[in-house]
């Protein structure tokens, strides 16, 4: 029995560690060791369980580790902008794994005779949750990689199909209970809940994808607690849990900055709305060259950089980041004000920058950087759109009224870098941009930013 | 293993949950993408469960599906504490910050 202790041990340890890895990951500084925590614990516990007496050979478990590594570590290395999608991949992998242990234990339980009420009701649920987490997250990566229309795909009557295949399966599940020997209602679950996960991403457009990624993670943390239900297992349902509430309180947060519930992410199919007031009014921008967006910038004593997804996709990072040099260089005073959903997964764009060696300490959130904004000599917003659209303040008609936005119109000259005067992401007219104190510098971001650090830096020489 | 009743399970679960609400409230939002992948590692702890499918080899079938769920726990754990830790080392101080005039590189350093 002094195995049996060691193990339960391990598991004790395990979890300890757990829970320490994600208390350090409250402040940058003691962050890396919330990691070598977390490792210690996955340790202990693989460690454990190889000392397990059931195991009879550690053959596959070998084969397995090796395939784990290979695969694993080239994942590792994906360039930041594509963390979203090895993220979902990884839930998808965390589903299918918590989904084929459910399968392997019917199986296993139905041939031994050893399947209760119990037992089948909480692989049922394992499998259910397992499975729509594999497919759905499978399709949530191919969305963020774009080898699948991000547009939101929508047919009649879609939520009542999603909604009763989802009931199909809970009832298939509770008859399961009953007959727990009845295996045709067991691979009718599998079915079901596998084209569940598919048809509940499809109608989900891109924009929402930080919220929907938040949710996914959340299931495959419930999906480890149904696994550790059925194998008994405290360890499991205890990090399962864990896992279950941190992406629970992400989605949470995803909501929240954009003004909305759990069922409208994922049944009101956002993005379907069109903005059709094709301005009444000929309206004016005020454009500036990037001398002139130099000359702005030093006169300046406060800058706050606003960035949007934008910035990533034109590869600016490290333009912004020599900007950010230059202008702290001269004693002006630099920020960057970071909205919760700027970026594709819940903190995507304070990764971003700290990859271009921004210090995080300039990284200010949204809902600190917004008093300060009045005071604020220049807002710049680089590829950011909606999320500083007034429009969410006063225009009832607006779809993105209500969701809080950064106040880049309450400083005292804005300067956006745009491509032209396309609507953003959602379709929606910004009336920033004809603001008596917005100027427009026009083309890619990149490029405009290029010349402004040269114009920048060319201004300081000629001053020298 | 020691049987568990239904009733022990479900408390296990309840704590966990407050733990989790808890710690990752107190999460800094700077590191909300370093927190999800880290949890994705932890959350690989359905290892546990699969290596015990792989090993016991009750049969071709489950030894089977109990080797494609190691290899997938595996890929997360390796690959989940990998990239959480090459995103916090990018998170650097002020005063640390290196002054040199060459271009930032993400690669080329450390």
């Amino acid at each position: 029995m002094t195995g049996q202790n060691l193990i339960e041990l391990s598991y004790l340890i395990a979890a300890a560690l757990f829970i320490l890895s994600l208390r350090w990951l409250n402040h940058p500084k003691t962050a890396r060791r919330g990691v070598a925590a977390g490792v210690g614990g996955m340790a202990a516990a693989i460690i454990g369980t190889l000392l397990a007496p059931e195991i009879v050979s550690y053959k596959w478990i070998t084969i397995a580790f090796v395939i784990g590594i290979v695969g694993g570590v080239p994942l590792s290395w994906v360039p930041l902008t594509a963390v979203p999608q090895r993220t979902a991949l990884s839930h998808a992998f965390g589903g299918m794994a918590a989904g084929l242990v459910g399968v392997a234990k019917y199986s296993l339980w139905l041939d031994q005779g050893q399947l209760t009420s119990f037992r089948t009701g909480a692989i049922a649920l394992e499998v259910i949750l397992g499975f729509l987490t594999f497919t759905g997250s499978l399709m949530a990566a191919g969305k963020l990689q774009e080898v699948i229309p991000t547009r939101p795909i929508t047919y009649r009557n879609q939520n009542l199909v999603n909604l009763s295949l989802l009931a199909l399966a809970i009832l298939a599940a509770v008859y399961l209970a009953v007959r727990p020997e009845f295996w045709p209602a067991f691979a009718a679950i599998i079915v079901l809940s596998l084209a569940f996960g598919v048809l509940l991403i499809i109608p989900i457009g891109g924009a929402d994808m930080p919220t929907v990624i938040s949710l996914l993670n959340s299931y495959a943390g419930l999906s480890a607690v149904a696994m550790g239900f059925v194998l008994q297992n405290k360890l499991l349902i205890t990090a399962g849990a864990l896992d279950g509430s941190s992406g629970f309180i992400l989605s949470v947060i995803m909501c929240r900055a954009m003004n909305r519930s759990f069922t409208n992410v994922l049944f009101g199919a956002f993005g379907q709305v069109q903005a059709l007031r094709q301005a009444g009014e000929a309206k004016t921008v005020k454009s500036a060259s990037s001398q002139d967006v130099a000359d702005l910038l030093l006169s300046a004593d406060s800058v706050v950089i606003i960035p949007g997804y934008g910035m990533a996709v034109a590869q600016a990072q490290h333009r912004v980041q020599e900007l950010y040099d230059q202008l702290t260089k001269r004693g002006i005073d630099v920020k960057f004000a970071i909205h919760p959903v700027a970026g594709r997964m819940p903190g995507h764009m304070n990764v971003l920058l700290a990859e271009a060696e921004i210090p995080y300490e300039s990284l200010v959130e949204m809902d600190d950087i917004n008093p300060e904004m009045p005071q604020t000599d220049v807002a710049l917003v680089v590829g950011a759109n909606d999320v500083v659209n007034p429009a969410a303040r006063h225009d009832k008609s607006s779809p993105i009224f209500g969701m809080p936005i950064i106040d880049a119109d309450k400083a005292k000259t804005v300067i956006a870098i745009k491509r032209s005067m396309n609507p953003g992401f959602a379709g929606i007219e910004n009336e920033l941009y004809y603001g008596d104190r917005t100027f427009m510098a026009f083309g890619d971001a990149k490029q405009v930013l290029g010349d402004v650090v040269k114009a920048v830096a060319g201004e300081a020489v000629g001053a020298a | 293993m020691p049987t568990l009743d239904l009733w022990s399970m479900l408390f296990v679960f309840m704590l966990a949950t407050f733990v989790g609400f808890q710690v990752i409230q107190n999460v800094s939002r700077l590191l909300h993408t370093p927190l999800m992948s880290l949890t994705n590692a932890i959350s690989a702890i359905a290892v546990v469960g699969s290596i015990l499918i792989a090993g016991e080899q009750e049969s071709d079938f489950t030894t089977i599906l109990g080797t494609v769920a190691v290899a997938a726990s595996m890929t997360n754990i390796v690959s989940g504490f990998l990239i959480t830790d090459r995103m916090l080392r990018m998170f650097r101080e002020k005063e640390r910050r290196p002054r040199s005039e060459a271009p930032a590189n993400s690669g080329a350093r450390r």
